[in-house]
């Protein structure tokens, strides 16, 4: 080991150290903490002391990343598509299909930047559209809120406009019952570690695995604290279609609702504390607005169905005596509901049913007095006691772009990064409310029918009411799209109805695609110009475990130690990869703006301005920093310890750190930010909507049974029995870590390799099998009009009859036939789910509302037009 | 002299792959000389993890054991090829990557698949509990990488006496996997390793349709009673560890009983719901 070096860097999966041999990594570790880091945060609770273990944790994608950095799958020089000629011939019609030929950086950067220069005088810079992937990297400045929206807004361009694909229902339903719309629906978590440790009695985890999803920036960070509160003898009740692994390792009891009925069980648990009196009826009178009408037809009474046990029965296929015992227990019980938040993102939000399933779970902690100690909707990931006052910005606040419009720079870090005199932020104007927007999942509707319309661009999180703006496709005054900068991972897997997405790159009017990437997968083969890109551990940058503040403020309040890590330039880049930072520069000097895009810095010009704009000096230069790689935030004896919504609960104002809301939408700085500042069983925000003409059936004013529109309910049903479940992967994560020819695809229970081919896996209940002749490992052909998919049978007892269970979110698309019309084998289950938006109005994706069958596989390639 | 050991707890593992991943970043594409050649990219489980699931939907629960070399005390590769397996002095049995070229024949001399073929190198090749770092002062974590990527808590290494080991696997209720059967006396060895290797039965007892807490259940062997459990607020029992046999459970709730007998074949049993009305029920059955 004489030889070795121990630098540091880190991911979305956690911070590592890395030990690098003669230019070469040889292996990543998690952090081990010594003496010389700040002591780590105690809590004491029932008679004991609980202390997190000394060292960090990293995510399995994140262990395994020197495969992905050293694999046969990276693209390592820039490529042209062999039969593509700008000046003769593109023959559009072979994307997908033809092969490549190697290009220099030269001839790349001459090709894009002509056809850059030729587009934007015939139709302006919004015919170029762009858009990155969620999470293919991290790092606070040289990523895509930072050193992707400096270049891009330069540049001009249309940015494909995301929708929160983690979080949909909480979003669109949840943020009209209680506000946070700054956290996008999802609730503050402020200081609900000690809380529920003290008084937690029981845990309802609602569509939530948080040992799978890890918080999703967090790693392991949580797991625990689940032990802790296993020891202290809190029962753990588990409500998911699939027996997830949080409820296979901790679970004490096992709900499995047929997909698409959720909010059958929550109506029956309000039914029932209602028929029997016991939820909090004075938090209820002074914090809830339109309870007595909900709770009227909850009973029956306004349109003739009782919501009882045995109706959600019936809905659910869960007995009824469950339900009655666990809404008897959870009424005696200080009990917390791990719904939402992070590590809740089993489903059921991003369905169908996911807006009232969503305002179900709000509902029911309502009515249990949410925010009293013992009662909260908490998560068990978030709300640890590291100090929140020590500023570090989160990797959405903008970095170097200081764009406002589409990051959360504008909260704070603008002002501190840019002083205006010798460097300057790069704002946008065209991806302004007045710009040109498109919605991520309808990019193929707009590039092949040339227009579209739809309500509310995918994050509206400056308030409730942004979710009603009308957009439309080209905004007036604005170009259609000719050409599109793909920026990191594939769409194919994650997207809803993807064959959508292959089919729209054969459209006559793309003239020109580019694809920026680190790896050959998903549609880069759509390319017509391959830009090789490099990883976070072949470049410089600098970022903070799990903080993706931003999106979620604070969020580093899931993690036992704050750890600001110097991500090191650890290898050079492979091949003639290069740092998307090196990248644009080399763009920007072609198109002339090189000055403006760089202000004469390197990216450790750009970090240690970077550095400097936060509270990191107060502790040491930024050449210690450096040379050290790594910082652990003290812990702060003074931080602000109030609990998440106890100041709504004891009618205070409010009195957390959090970022909303704004003054202007509370009254004497009390309440929610729903109009009337209470939890909203009627929706004021949708009635005023609903005035304007916009009535929404699967998003009504007030919190309503609504059945979902793709279930055992529906017609299509008949057709297509199976209900599927496909939550965010366990090992992967979107579409980092899988394929890449990674070790990863070794994990048994990630992919199966059969005849040389690694397959996606599928999981179905024993007795659906052999209604089929299916065993396990056999390959089946899952199906619906929408496509066909090829994966490996797993045959058990995790899911009920009826239902599927496969994760979205693989990286690999390997048609078998024709690209977007044949059977896909790299496992895009999100091949067969709706492109249907949640409801009208609510323009989220509802992946978990598919139909579907499965049949063993014949090796037919299963075209369809 | 100290010995090294590993333990593995069942009940704490929940399958996430990290020690599987740690085992692959460290072998893979490294050569340890003195060691072990480096790891084939893809193939190889020198942690191999195997899963059961028990019982059936919805009382139901899944078991995950990690297997990497057991370092068997009683080695069978050892007596396969004793030129080329040896036990250092610290326990850890190691393959000589030279002694052992071409002996294709130690693959399946390991009754637990835990030695793997190189084709590349013509060499067997298995775990080595990372004993080139274990040896390295400079390695500071002092753990096999597998360990110390752990997120749960679930895997342990030790470096101590044997009589000190023996006393703590005796307190912790660690067991070697099959070694009473195979008398290998392993260095690896398992906590609540009967989530994998017995069984249990489970049901719900309802009395009038409501789920029932606190009923009495009691599990009888022909040797007479096993264990007693009150059911939890879903009426839920669940007896386990069992081996195969037959048994009775005698359920009594609200002033009733009753009785069932349940095989264990080999197969976890759910009972499913145990139903039970109660006196005034009854009462008011037959008036009706």
């Amino acid at each position: 080991m004489s030889k070795e070096v121990r630098m540091t860097n880190s991911s979305t999966g956690g911070p590592v150290f890395v030990y690098v041999n003669d230019g070469k990594i040889v292996r990543m570790t998690p952090m081990d903490l010594d003496e010389t880091d700040a002591p780590s945060w105690e809590i004491e609770a029932r008679g004991h002391t609980f202390k997190p273990p000394r060292k960090t944790t990293v995510a399995v994608y994140t262990q395994g990343f020197k495969s992905m950095i050293y694999s046969d799958k990276r693209i390592k020089f820039p490529m042209k598509r062999v039969d593509f000629d700008p000046i003769g011939n593109r023959n559009i019609q072979n994307r997908g299909i033809s092969g490549y030929e190697r290009i220099s950086w030269e001839e790349a950067i001459d090709l894009v930047v002509n056809e850059i220069n030729r587009i934007k005088h015939q139709y302006g810079p919004s015919a170029i559209l762009s858009t990155p992937s969620s999470h293919h990297m991290w790092g606070n400045v040289g990523y895509r809120h930072s050193t992707y929206f400096r270049f891009m807004n330069m540049m001009g361009f249309t940015y494909a406009d995301h929708n929160p694909d983690s979080w949909e229902g909480w979003h669109w339903g949840g943020m009209h019952m209680w506000g946070f719309s700054w956290r996008l629906g999802n609730p503050e978590q402020y200081n609900l570690l000690e809380d529920g440790l003290k008084h937690a009695e029981m845990i309802v985890f609602w569509s939530a695995d948080p040992e799978t999803n890890g918080g999703i920036y967090s790693a392991h960070e949580s797991t625990p604290r689940r032990q802790w509160l296993k020891e202290l003898g809190v029962k753990m009740v588990f409500i998911d279609p699939y027996m997830n692994h949080t409820a296979a390792w901790i679970g004490d009891k096992w709900f499995s609702p047929k997909i698409g009925t959720d909010h059958a069980l929550s109506f029956a648990i309000a039914y029932t504390w209602l028929k029997e009196g016991t939820y909090d009826k004075e938090y209820v009178a002074t914090h809830a607005h339109g309870f007595h009408e909900w709770a009227e037809y909850v009973l029956g009474n306004t349109d003739g169905v009782p919501k009882t046990c045995e109706w959600a029965e019936k809905e659910s296929g869960v007995p009824a005596c469950d339900i009655r015992a666990l809404a008897r227990e959870w009424a005696k019980k200080n009990t917390y509901l791990a719904a939402g938040g992070l590590g809740g993102w089993g489903g059921a939000c991003r369905a169908s049913h996911g807006i009232e399933w969503t305002r179900g779970m709000i509902a029911l902690a309502t009515m249990q007095g949410m925010g009293k100690p013992g009662s909260n909707i908490w998560s068990t990931t978030q709300g640890a006691p590291v100090d929140n006052e020590f500023y570090f910005p989160g990797y959405a606040e903008g970095g170097i772009s200081g764009d406002c419009e589409n990051s959360a720079a504008g909260f704070k870090f603008a002002w501190r990064m840019f002083d205006g005199k010798t460097t300057f932020p790069s704002p946008s104007n065209l991806n302004t409310s007045a710009g040109q927007h498109i919605p991520r999942l309808k990019i193929p509707e707009c590039i092949m029918e040339g227009k579209y319309k739809w309500s509310g661009k995918g994050f509206a999180g400056g308030d409730i009411a942004h979710q009603m703006h009308q957009y439309e496709y080209p905004a007036p005054g604005y170009s259609p799209i000719k050409m599109f900068w793909k920026y990191g991972g594939p769409h194919m897997g994650t997207m809803t109805a993807t064959n959508r997405y292959a089919k729209m790159y054969t459209h006559d009017s793309l003239e020109f695609v580019v694809s920026q990437s680190i790896w050959f997968e998903g549609e880069v083969p759509f390319a017509d110009v391959i830009l090789p890109a490099c990883t976070n551990f072949e470049r410089w940058d600098i970022s903070e475990f799990s903080n993706c503040s931003g999106y979620i403020p604070d969020n580093y309040n899931q993690v036992n130690h704050r750890v600001i890590s110097m991500q090191m330039k650890c290898i050079e880049p492979v091949g003639e990869s290069k740092s998307d930072y090196n990248i644009y520069a080399m763009f920007a000097e072609k198109l002339g703006i090189g000055p403006m895009f760089t202000e004469g810095k390197d990216e450790l010009g750009w970090i240690e301005q970077y550095y400097n704009a936060t509270d990191m000096p107060k502790y040491m230069t930024f050449a210690e920093f450096k040379e050290r790689g790594y910082f652990v935030v003290p812990t702060n004896p003074n931080r602000n310890k109030a609990v998440a919504l106890r100041w709504f609960a004891e009618d205070r104002q409010k009195d957390t750190p959090d970022w909303g809301p704004r003054l202007n939408n509370q009254v004497n700085r009390k309440g929610l930010q729903t109009t009337t500042g209470k939890v909203e069983f009627i929706a004021t925000s949708i009635q005023n909507f609903e005035k304007q003409g916009y009535v929404d059936e699967y998003r009504p004013a007030m919190h309503t049974y609504v059945e979902a529109w793709e279930s055992w309910h529906s017609p299509l049903a008949k057709k297509y029995p199976l209900g599927m479940l496909a939550p965010h992967p366990r090992y992967s994560f979107h579409t980092m870590g899988d394929g890449k020819d990674s070790f990863m695809n070794d994990i048994k229970d990630h992919r199966v390799l059969i005849d040389g081919h690694y397959y996606w896996i599928m999981r179905l209940n024993s007795k659906d099998a052999e209604a089929r002749g299916i065993k396990e490992g056999d390959l089946i052909r899952a199906f619906n009009d929408r496509g066909s998919v090829i994966l490996c049978a797993q045959v058990g007892e995790r899911v009920q009859p009826g239902t599927v269970h496969s994760y979205e979110s693989c990286a690999e698309y390997n048609p078998l036939g024709k690209p977007g019309k044949s059977a896909d084998r790299g496992g895009c289950v999100n091949i067969l789910s709706p492109d249907r938006y949640m409801s009208k109005y609510a323009c989220g994706m509802a992946p978990n509302s598919t139909q579907l069958e499965v049949e063993k596989w014949d090796g037919g390639i299963y075209e369809i037009y | 002299m100290n010995q090294r050991y590993m333990s593995i707890d069942i009940a704490a593992c929940h399958g996430c792959n990290i020690c599987f991943m740690a085992c692959k970043d460290e072998f893979v594409g490294n050569d340890w000389p003195g060691y072990t050649a480096s790891q084939p990219r893809h193939g190889h489980r020198w942690l191999n993890i195997e899963y059961l699931e028990r019982g059936q939907y919805s009382r139901n629960d899944v078991a995950y054991l990690p297997m990497p070399c057991q370092h068997c005390q009683d080695a069978h590769c050892m007596k396969a090829a004793p030129d080329a397996v040896t036990r250092r002095t610290d326990g850890i049995v190691v393959i000589d990557m030279k002694a052992a070229k071409g002996n294709k024949a130690l693959v399946d001399s390991c009754p637990f698949g835990a030695i793997y073929w190189n084709e590349e190198e013509n060499v067997a090749q298995k775990c080595t509990m990372c004993a080139h770092l274990l040896d390295d002062k400079d390695w500071k974590p002092g753990l096999p990488r597998c360990v110390h990527s752990c997120p749960t808590g679930s895997m342990k290494f030790y470096d101590m006496e044997p009589a000190e080991f023996a006393k703590l696997a005796k307190k912790e209720g660690f067991e070697g996997y099959r070694s009473a059967e195979l008398k290998n006396a392993p260095r690896v060895v398992y906590k609540n390793l009967h989530r994998y290797t017995k069984n249990f039965i489970a049901a719900g007892v309802l009395v009038d349709g409501d789920c029932c807490e606190n009923a009495t259940v009691t599990l009888k062997s022909k040797k007479g009673v096993l264990a007693t459990a009150k059911t939890n607020f879903f009426g839920d029992f669940k007896f386990d560890a069992l081996e195969n046999g037959e048994y009775t459970v005698d359920v009594v709730a609200a002033g009733i009983e009753t009785s069932q007998t349940v095989v264990i074949d080999g197969a976890s049993q759910n009972l499913g719901f145990i139903e039970l009305a109660s006196k005034t029920a009854k009462a008011e059955a037959l008036a009706v």
